[in-house]
This record gives structure tokens, C-alpha cells and sequence, in this order.
């Protein structure tokens, strides 16, 4: 299995590091103050793949903390408000899309 | 890299002779393979211990003529994940009758352990410190086996027949 | 129903025991995640979108109603009230904490139920056919080779470390149920000249990115041999599988790549050298595991009992009685199928009220027994006739009477992009669509039998090759695509389903499948003739044309 960090780092756009924390799972996001944060506007936004790269490097050396970190879109709307970039990470963030079958 | 033997850890008798370096004259060496294979009569007319590396993806049928004149067999675990030398291990001892020092060595951690004892492995290179002193603890795991091996263990389904039988004896 | 005896469970609790410790040094870091991920694995937690997912083993799909509230339990306690009935016969629950897990699998030991290799490399949960033991013309139970073999592949030393997944289906029926040729071993009980049990071994079978359907390697292996010749097929596998690329890793691409002759070859060598070994089962060895299975008292009952003729002017009891009720093989009973595919609802999940109440329900009718299927449906097997009126009422009152069995809306799902990681595609809001164009009952009457299978990806969870209708999602610019297949079929006559055409946007799938079927009732050559039936018989082309041609 390659590591993330062997693999060539490529970026469309501004992007972050999302990964799930180890002890129960949920979603995070690498903050610029070294750390993880369940808030998706606390994420770090990178823009060159230079960038990304340190990012996700710093992320991954967090095995305790974090599982599987890797670089994701965002998309950045009026007011600097972070969005998810994708559908993926739209699901991540918000839930699932559909309702379930018990009500939260 | 802590070497586990005899469930405990012990100091290393065989020494890992790397290809191209001169045969010591005497003491246990390890050495690959392709350097047995290429001559083994040199080092196995030695007065001292011979053991052999063998790759995980070779049939062990080819090191089967020399079995008898082995002290050690190590197999290798290039990844805890890559599982071939728990077949070969159980072929050397079960189907060939291999009664050497069978040893596990590359990415060896604690949680093989008993999946490695129960294939017939009896040394372990153990990759972390702290995993060889778990060794004992770790080996006991265990208590119930499903299925037989060569290890002796008798498995759950003949020690419910045991039970039986001395049930109705005890009748 | 399998009774674990001391030492089932006691191996259970070592497990569970290891499995905290394994917990505990990961969450210190003395394991890295890359030592961990096996070992989580190997007792069913994966890493999904917003949280772990565990899959519990329900081992050929077999439930006592005091497992069945202990689910209730685990989802209730450590998930979000909910679980999901998979393909495979397991349950699966979506939001568990990994810090919890050991708690929720000591919780689960309690009453016998384990998550022991439900996913890593090595062999998984043995499957068999839900009407195991109950189904009229089964040859005999084929759940006590399940356990046989359940008991050999749990923590197998030698075949823990496979270079992939390995799963097994056993079936006793001329009607396979258990979907046996898309395994990678599958296994036909039936009996030879002589009338001794045996097995006609498969292999090779499975879906994916390369599918194929399994073939056969021996025709009949005698029940004695049964382990041993699995080893000889593991071992030939463990050694000569490929390790260099995860998807080329499966049997099924080394009986391919050996072809089946040599494979058999080679498997045939081995068991030759250990044949007359340790795992040679003799009879006392059989009749052990099946004294352990416990069978219910049936009663003397009638084959007509009056509450049925009473209840039978209810058109709406009769509908659910002629879509979900089967033959039972002793008479006076029946099987009664429980829809978890309600209109507009995900396929294939329960609420843990609905669990407790199911196992309410097993105990009053059932003698305490509940059957998962493949198809991700529950059965009560048991179910005297008389009981079938009270029964429905009780049954509807819950929701999971919804008189679709085997029907279009009857689909099978998996997670896709909601849940799964591996996603390209969700799935569930497609099936949740089409479950409610297809809602009128009349309508899915009138089309008959016909099996939608969702994939989220190519990994094929949702079966869609094997599906009546496949549908596999797939991503397209960022965008949500579907490619559409038919004439897909999992049982006996197993088949590959063929593309109709390109892939379509996810607003158009249900609109597509609406005009698959209109097309279908257009062209059957008679109302008995089933949509994959007139598939074959026409081919592709009609179905192309018709979806094709506004599009």
C-alpha cells in the first residue's frame, strides 16, 4: 500500500487535510495550529502542492491522533467561508444524505 | 533485534553472514540461499552450525534434501501481512519432518505469535523490544484451537469427544 | 440453532481479550495504524466516510431472539439506534467508536456472537441459504458444514494472512439460495450412487472488478474429505496468490490466470500428500456438531387450519401471505419472510425497537429463530400456520411487512457514498426512489420477480452483476453516474448481467429503470415469463432502444 506521502501531490484548487480521529472515528481537519479540528472552517487552506505536501506530512506523523490523513478540496465561498469541495467531503461533513432510520 | 527462544529472550547463537563475506571458520551462520544453493557442501562441511534464509516465495520442496544436515531454517515474513511462511513453515516440520530450529524472522510482531507457534516456528526475530518481553504472556493467549496443525495441541473438537467418552465412562 | 458450548466460548473471550489489549496499544501509540489496521480488521472494523464501521458475524445467517436483542442492544448502546443486514448474512452498524468496541464485542461474547475475520485477508463468515433446515427438498441441513467449517477457518494459523479476502457459500438445494458460484469456494451438498453425502466443490467464483462465475474443480468430494481438500485449495492459494497488486489478489485470478485444469491439478497434488491427515472427519466427528444443533418440536398441525380460511377473506392478509409466506418442509408450517425494504426506506436496516420486536415475535411464533438472508431480508422459519394471521398484524404493526419479497422494490443495496469510503456513487437514495415508483403493489405483482442489485463501486457489494437489473455507480467529472446492466441471475444458471448502453446521470436511474420494465411487460411473451427470462430470450437490444431512445 503506498503512503500518502509517496504518492505525487497534485491540486486543482485550495484545498486542506481531512483525516478520522483514531479513538472513535469522526471527522477532522488539520488546523494551521498543528492540530485537528471537528469544524471544518478551523482547516488550514493550502493552494500550492508544495504546500499540501507539508501539510499532509505533518498530519500523517499524528498516528496516534489521526487515520489516514490525505488532501482534499474546499471550495472557498464570499467572506473566506470554507465549503466542502466535493460530494465526498460534502457527506463527510454534513452526514449522510439521506434520513436515518432513527431520528438523531 | 531481540531474539525469542525457548519462549524467552536469549542471546543470538547464529551469526547472519551476509553474501560475499568470508565463512567464519567456526559458530552457528545463517547465510542466504542463493549462496547455499550455489555451493552447499562448503559450509555444510564446516564444524560449526548452519542455518539457511529461505524466501517466502520458493517452494521449500528444493531445500528438502538438506534438511537433515540443517540446524536452522529461517522463513521470512517480508511484511506481518505477507502469510506464505506459515505454509512453509508447516510443510518443513509436518510434511517433511523437520525437527531444526524453525525461525520467523522480518516484520515479527507479538499479535503472530501463536499463529506462528501453532505453524511450527520455535525462534522469532522480534522486531520491537517490547514485543519479545511479551512473549510468554502473548504465547498463552489462547487456550482453544479449532483446527489441527503439527503442534500437538489437541483441538476443540477432540477434547469434546474426550469429554464424552469419559462421560459415558464415568456412567 | 447451534448451541456454543464452553469452549466456543471461551475462545470468543480471548478473542475479545486480545482485542482490547490490541485497542489499548494502539490508542498509546505503541501500535502504529499501519500494525493496527489488520488486526482491526480481523475483527471487522473498518474506517468508513464519518466513522468506524463494524460488521458482526452471524454466522450462516442464523439468529437465537436472545442474540437478536443483544444487537438491539450494541445499537442502542454504542451506535445510532440502527444496523444493517449485508449481503453476506452479517449486520453491520455504522457509527462505533473504536474506543468502545471492546465493551461492545464483551457485551456480544455474552451470548455467542463473535465479528472474528468479517474482513481482512482471510476466510469470512460461510454462508448457506436462509431456508437452511426448513426449506422442503433439501438434501439435509447444510448449516452443519457451515459450523464444521466455520470451526476449521476461525483463527486458522496457517490461512489468517491470505493474499485476500476468502469466502465460502454452501447450499443443499437444487435451487441455490446461497448464491454459491459467485464465491470464491462454493459448495453443492448433494448426495452420490452410493446415497453418502458430498460436495461438488466450485472455485474461483466472484464479482468486482474482474467477475467471474465459479467453476467446478471436483464434482464430488466425499463430507470426510471436506477440510482437507479446502486446506489443499488454501495452501495452493496462500503460496501461489498473487501479492504484487490487491486487484489481481483473489483465487479467482489465479484459477484464471492456471486455468482450471492445472489449478485442480495442483490442488489434487496437495491433498493427495494429506488426505488421510488429521482433518479427515469421521462420523463420530459430524454427529458431534450436529447434536449441537437443536431442532424445534413441531406439532401434528393441519395442512388448511381454520384461523388461515377465516383470514383469508382480508385481501390485504393474502397479499402478504402470497408474496412472503413459503412452503415449509414439515407440514402445517411455513417460512415467512420479513421485508426489510419498506417504501422510501433504506434497504436491508432495522431499528433496534424493530430487533426487540422481531425477537418478541420469534419467541411467540418462531421457537426463538431468526434467519438473515442474502438479500437482506429476515426469516422466522418456524412458523405454524395457524399463527400466520396474528402474525402478519403483528409484523405490519412494525413495518416490515411490506409485501414486496422478490419483488422490483425489493432491492439489494449497499452502503455506496453515504457510508462506504470506497464509494464512488451513493446508492441508498436510488433504491429509496425506485422503492417508491414502484410503491403500488398491483403493479409490482404484475412485473413479477425481478431483482435490482445497487453498487456504490466496482467492488460490487450490491452484487450488481448477478443482478435481474445491476446498477453500479460511477463517478463521472465529479458527477454521480450509473451504468445499467440486465439479465444478471445468482443462482444455479448464475450469469453476468450485460450493459445496456452508457452511463446516466444520477437524476435519470430511476426514470431508466421505469422504462426497462415498460419495456419488459411490453415484450414478455406471456405474464408467467420472468423480466430475466424475456432478457434472454431477446437480448439486450430491445431494452437499448427503448431506454436509449430519448437519451
Amino acid at each position: 500500500m503506498t503512503s500518502p506521502l509517496e504518492q505525487k501531490i497534485k491540486i486543482t484548487g485550495p484545498s486542506m487535510v481531512t483525516a478520522n480521529r483514531t479513538w472513535d472515528g469522526i471527522v477532522i481537519y488539520r488546523t494551521a495550529a498543528k492540530g485537528w479540528s471537528t469544524d471544518l472552517s478551523d482547516a488550514a487552506i493550502v493552494r500550492t502542492a508544495d504546500e499540501a505536501r507539508a501539510l499532509l506530512v505533518e498530519s500523517v506523523a499524528d498516528d496516534v491522533g489521526a487515520i489516514g490523513p490525505y488532501i482534499a478540496p474546499v471550495e472557498i465561498r464570499d467572506g473566506g467561508r470554507i465549503k466542502p469541495g466535493n460530494l465526498r467531503e460534502h457527506i463527510r461533513s454534513q452526514g449522510v444524505t439521506i434520513d436515518l432510520p432513527v431520528p438523531a | 533485534m531481540p531474539l525469542v527462544k525457548n519462549g524467552t529472550i536469549a542471546t543470538d547463537p547464529f551469526v547472519h553472514v551476509p553474501d560475499g563475506a568470508e565463512l567464519p571458520a567456526d559458530g552457528a551462520l545463517l547465510i542466504s540461499t542463493a549462496r547455499f544453493l550455489d555451493d552447499p557442501e562448503t559450509p555444510l562441511r564446516r564444524a560449526g552450525k548452519l542455518g539457511v534464509i529461505w524466501p517466502n516465495n520458493r517452494d521449500v520442496d528444493d531445500l528438502v534434501p538438506w534438511l537433515n544436515r540443517l540446524a536452522a531454517v529461517a522463513l521470512v515474513f517480508p511484511s506481518f501481512r505477507d502469510g506464505r511462511a506459515y505454509s512453509q513453515a508447516r510443510l518443513l516440520r509436518e510434511r517433511h519432518g523437520y525437527d531444526g530450529e524453525l525461525r520467523a524472522t522480518g516484520q515479527v510482531l507479538r499479535d503472530q505469535f501463536v499463529f506462528m507457534l501453532r505453524a511450527g516456528f520455535d525462534a522469532f526475530e522480534v522486531k520491537k523490544d517490547s514485543d519479545a518481553e511479551a512473549f510468554a504472556v502473548s504465547a498463552k493467549r489462547y487456550s482453544v484451537f479449532y483446527q489441527p496443525t503439527g503442534d500437538g495441541r489437541v483441538t476443540a473438537l477432540h477434547r469434546r469427544m474426550q469429554q464424552r467418552h469419559s462421560e459415558s465412562a464415568g456412567q | 440453532m447451534y448451541a456454543y458450548d464452553e469452549l466456543d466460548r471461551t475462545l470468543i473471550n480471548e478473542r475479545v481479550e486480545e482485542f482490547r489489549d490490541q485497542v489499548k496499544r494502539r490508542l498509546s501509540g505503541e501500535l502504529t495504524e499501519d500494525e493496527f489496521k489488520m488486526l482491526r480488521l480481523q475483527n471487522g472494523v473498518y474506517l468508513q466516510l464519518h466513522a468506524y464501521m463494524f460488521r458482526v458475524a452471524i454466522p450462516y445467517g442464523t439468529l437465537s431472539s436472545k442474540q437478536l436483542r443483544r444487537l438491539a442492544h450494541v445499537a442502542r448502546r454504542y451506535d445510532r439506534g440502527y444496523g444493517h443486514f449485508t449481503t453476506r448474512q452479517n449486520i453491520q452498524f455504522n457509527w462505533i467508536k473504536l474506543a468502545e468496541l471492546p465493551d461492545a464485542l464483551a457485551d456480544l461474547a455474552e451470548v455467542g456472537i463473535h465479528a472474528m475475520q468479517t474482513s481482512g485477508n482471510n476466510t469470512r463468515n460461510v454462508t448457506s441459504d436462509q431456508w437452511a433446515g426448513v426449506a422442503p427438498g433439501e438434501i439435509e441441513d447444510p448449516r452443519i458444514w457451515s459450523e464444521l467449517l466455520r470451526q476449521y477457518t476461525t483463527l486458522h494459523p496457517e490461512f489468517s494472512f491470505l493474499p485476500r479476502k476468502f469466502k465460502f457459500a454452501i447450499t443443499a438445494s437444487a435451487h441455490d439460495r446461497a448464491a454459491i458460484k459467485i464465491h470464491d469456494i462454493g459448495l453443492r451438498l448433494h448426495k452420490n450412487a452410493q446415497g453418502e453425502t458430498g460436495f461438488e466443490v466450485l472455485v474461483g467464483g466472484g464479482l468486482g472488478r474482474t467477475p467471474f462465475i465459479g467453476k467446478t474443480i471436483k464434482p464430488y468430494v466425499a463430507g470426510r474429505d471436506l477440510l482437507s481438500y479446502v486446506e489443499a485449495i488454501l495452501r495452493v492459494y496462500n503460496q501461489y496468490g498473487r501479492r504484487d497488486n490487491i486487484y489481481k489478489a483473489r483465487i479467482k485470478i489465479l484459477v484464471h490466470e492456471l486455468g482450471i485444469e492445472k489449478f485442480a491439478a495442483e490442488v489434487e497434488n496437495e491433498w493427495l500428500a494429506m488426505r488421510d491427515g488429521g482433518l479427515t472427519l469421521d462420523d463420530a466427528d459430524i454427529e458431534d456438531v450436529r447434536s449441537r444443533f437443536s431442532y424445534p418440536a413441531y406439532e401434528k398441525l393441519p395442512h388448511m387450519p381454520e384461523e388461515l380460511k377465516k383470514a383469508a377473506h382480508d385481501p390485504l392478509f393474502e397479499r402478504w401471505r402470497k408474496n412472503s409466506v413459503f412452503t415449509h418442509k414439515v407440514q402445517g408450517y411455513s417460512i415467512v419472510t420479513l421485508s426489510l425494504k419498506p417504501v422510501g426506506g433504506p434497504p436491508g436496516d432495522a431499528t433496534a425497537d424493530q430487533m426487540d420486536a422481531i425477537a418478541d415475535l420469534a419467541d411467540k411464533y418462531s421457537f426463538g429463530e431468526i434467519r438473515v438472508g442474502h438479500e437482506q431480508n429476515l426469516a422466522l422459519p418456524h412458523v405454524a400456520k395457524r399463527d400466520l394471521p396474528a402474525l402478519w398484524k403483528a409484523l405490519d404493526k412494525i413495518g416490515v411487512a411490506t409485501p414486496n419479497v422478490n419483488l422490483v422494490s425489493d432491492i439489494i443495496a449497499c452502503p455506496g457514498l453515504d457510508y462506504c469510503s470506497l464509494a464512488n456513487a451513493r446508492s441508498i437514495p436510488i433504491a429509496q426512489e425506485l422503492t417508491r415508483r414502484f410503491a403500488n403493489h398491483d403493479t409490482a405483482d404484475l412485473i413479477g420477480r425481478l431483482h435490482i442489485n445497487i453498487s456504490g463501486c466496482i467492488n460490487a457489494c450490491g452484487h450488481h452483476h448477478v443482478g435481474h437489473i445491476g446498477i453500479l455507480g460511477v463517478e463521472k467529472n465529479g458527477e454521480e453516474f450509473y451504468q445499467i446492466t440486465i439479465g444478471g441471475r445468482a443462482d444455479e444458471n448464475a450469469e453476468l448481467g450485460a450493459l445496456i448502453g452508457p452511463a446516466v446521470p444520477y437524476g435519470d436511474v430511476a426514470d431508466v429503470v421505469e422504462d426497462i420494465v415498460e419495456a419488459y411487460l411490453a415484450l414478455r411473451a406471456h405474464p408467467d415469463e420472468l423480466f430475466v427470462d424475456t432478457v434472454k430470450r431477446l437480448g439486450v437490444e430491445p431494452f437499448r432502444e427503448r431506454v436509449y431512445a430519448t437519451r
